[in-house]
Order: structure tokens, then sequence, then C-alpha cells
């Protein structure tokens, strides 16, 4: 647009640097920063006592992360499972983060972005940063999602490693019952976060079939019990969110 | 040494990519999906179940020592902690907290 005011190369600049910042910070200010705290200390726990070092540790926090793939990866290997089998649980356990990436980017993208700025916030994804992106991106204006959502991920990560760090030191002397509550977090701030994302129909609608799914699909033992999950509880949410609005 | 390096081939090959390989398979099918199609709507659904599929597991069926914890007291804590998140003002914190409170309390309680 040739009429529009010639910006000059600072404010931008400067203003992709302040998003990064803000979304650095929010992830501090989040729960779910010492939710990782605290769910990383309980992992750093199960490496060292499987012999890993703490720096396989961390570099396993930064390419993995996915804390639920991290103690797949960790147990298999350490229990003395074969490449191929450690290779499919985590696989199988990872599924998740691709409807997650999938409805992410369309969030965090504009007409102009490259796909190769997509790739940092696309590894970044994770549960944590998933739930508190989908939260306090809507917000923000467009053109800063994309370094918001990279400072969010690398604050979150950054979390997970000062967890990492401490659990590693405190391994030998973590009692059960502070391994069990450890344990708890995740459960406990999933629900409560996602649940308080809902918006849509769909959004509570997939919530309840996929809390009642998981356990049934597991118990009857159902191959690739969360694809299904997520294929069968997302689906019938969406359906039946469709047939309503249609109705309208 | 080798033992080492090892490691972290293993850690290349069977924990980084076959996560990462999900998270690039979703770049490629986000690409020209706009937050408005139907595809983006049954892609958030499906990730919201399959969110609720893993929290619900791992209350039911539970990893390591949060299995020495009574199926009863994890309902109940988680329940807790809902309603006290439902009750303050919709606040992650305290309900967290509160779960987390009755979980440790019930599990003494029980002699864990």
């Amino acid at each position: 647009m040739p009429s529009a005011p010639a910006p000059t190369l600072d404010p931008p600049h400067r203003s992709a640097t302040a998003a990064f910042l803000a979304g650095f910070r929010a992830a501090w200010l989040s729960v779910m920063a010492y939710v990782l705290i605290g769910t990383y200390i309980g992992i750093a726990a199960l490496a060292h006592d499987f012999g890993f070092s703490l720096w396989w540790l961390a570099a396993s926090t930064v390419l993995v992360w996915a804390g639920p793939a991290q103690v797949i990866l960790v147990s298999a290997l350490g229990a003395g499972a074969t490449p191929v089998e450690t290779a499919l649980a985590v696989g199988l356990s990872s599924v998740r983060l691709l409807p997650m990436v999938i409805s992410l980017l369309p969030l965090i993208k504009h007409s102009e972005t490259r796909n190769r700025d997509l790739l940092l916030p696309a590894h970044l994804t994770a549960v944590t940063m998933w739930i508190e992106a989908l939260r306090l991106l809507p917000a923000l204006p467009r053109e800063n999602r994309i370094p918001f959502s990279n400072g969010l991920g690398l604050g979150f990560m950054l979390a997970a490693q000062v967890g990492g760090g401490l659990g590693y030191y405190l391994a030998t002397s973590l009692p059960p019952l502070l391994s069990a509550a450890l344990l708890f977090l995740t459960p406990m701030s999933f629900l409560i976060s996602t649940t308080r994302n809902c918006r849509l129909l769909s959004d509570w609608l997939a919530l309840a079939f996929g809390l009642v799914l998981g356990p049934l699909l597991a118990a009857w033992q159902v191959g690739l019990d969360l694809l299904w999950t997520g294929i069968v509880g997302g689906s019938v949410a969406y359906g039946i969110y469709r047939l309503r609005e249609a109705r309208r | 040494m080798s033992g080492e390096l090892h490691a972290y081939v293993l850690l290349l090959l069977v924990g980084f990519l076959p996560s990462e390989i999900w998270r690039m398979f979703g770049l490629v099918a986000a690409r020209g999906i706009d937050e408005e199609s139907e595809f983006f709507m049954w892609a958030r659904a499906v990730a919201i179940a399959v969110l609720a599929g893993v929290i619900a597991k791992i209350i039911v069926l539970p990893p390591g020592t949060l299995a020495g914890v009574p199926l009863g007291i994890r309902l109940v804590a988680i329940a807790c902690g809902f309603v006290a998140f439902l009750v303050v003002r919709r606040s992650v914190f305290a309900g967290v907290v509160a779960g987390e409170i009755v979980l440790t309390f019930g599990a003494l309680a029980y002699g864990l």
C-alpha cells in the first residue's frame, strides 16, 4: 500500500521482541510453569534411577518436549526394551501432538507467514503451551502471536529444565508420598486448564467424551486407545455441535 | 564414552523422531487451514478429547507411586480440586492446591 506511511524498521522489530518477552513472562505467571517444575522433578528422579545423566535428560527435554513421551522413553530404555519397541511407544504417546499443532498454527499465522517461521512454534507445542496459547492468543494482535508463542513455549521449557535439575539432585531422597503428589499435578492441572478453555459446545462435549472413553478403551485393552478416544470422542462432539448449529 | 554417545543417538532416533514427526505432519496439515474452517474445528475437538483421555487414564490407571493411593482418594481429590476451581473465581491455582491437599491427606490417612 503506497499511501500507507512508510514504517521504520525499528518498531516492528521491537514489537516482536516485546511480544516474545511478554510470552516468556506469561509462562512464568502461569500456574503451569510450577506444575511443570513439579512434574519434571518426578521425571528427573525416574531418569536418575534408570542411570541417565542430567545432560541426557536436559537434551531429551529440549528435543522430545513432551512429559509422557519422556517418561516412556526413560522407562522403556532403562528397562531394556528394544529401540523399535521404544520408538513405537513414544510415537503412540505423541500422536496427541498432531491435532494440537493443527489447532494451534491457524491461530498464529497470517498471510505473510513463511513455513519456517512455524517450525519453532510447532516444536514447542506440548500440552502446557497449547492450553495457555489457546487461552491467551485471541487477545493479541495477529502479527505478535508467533513471537509470543515462542516466548511462552521457551519459558515453559526453562521451567521444565529447572524442575529436571532439582529432581536429579533430590532423586534419592524423594519420599513416595511426595512423588505421588507430583504425579497427581498433571491430571489435576490439565483438567482445570482445559475446562477453563472450553467455549463452544463441542469443547465441552469433547472433554466429557474423552474423560469417559479414555479409561474405558484402555481398560478394554483396545489398541491405540488414546488415538481412538480422540477420533471418536472429538468427531462425535464436533458432529453434535454442527447438528445443533444447523438446526438454529 | 561410546556408551554415552549411544544414549544420545538413541535419544534422537527413538525419542526425538517419533515425537517430532507428528508435529511436522501437523505443520503440513495446517497449511491453508484458517481458524474459521471446519477441519480446524474438528481438530480442536479431537485434541481436547485426546487430552481428556490422557487425564482420565492417569487418574484411573495411574503410573508409579500414585498407584499406591486408592482409586477412591484419587477421584475425591480430583473432584475437590475441580469444585475449588469453580468456587474460587475459576482459579487454576486454587484448584490445583485443593486437589493436592486432599490427595496428600487422603494418602497419609491411608498410610502411604
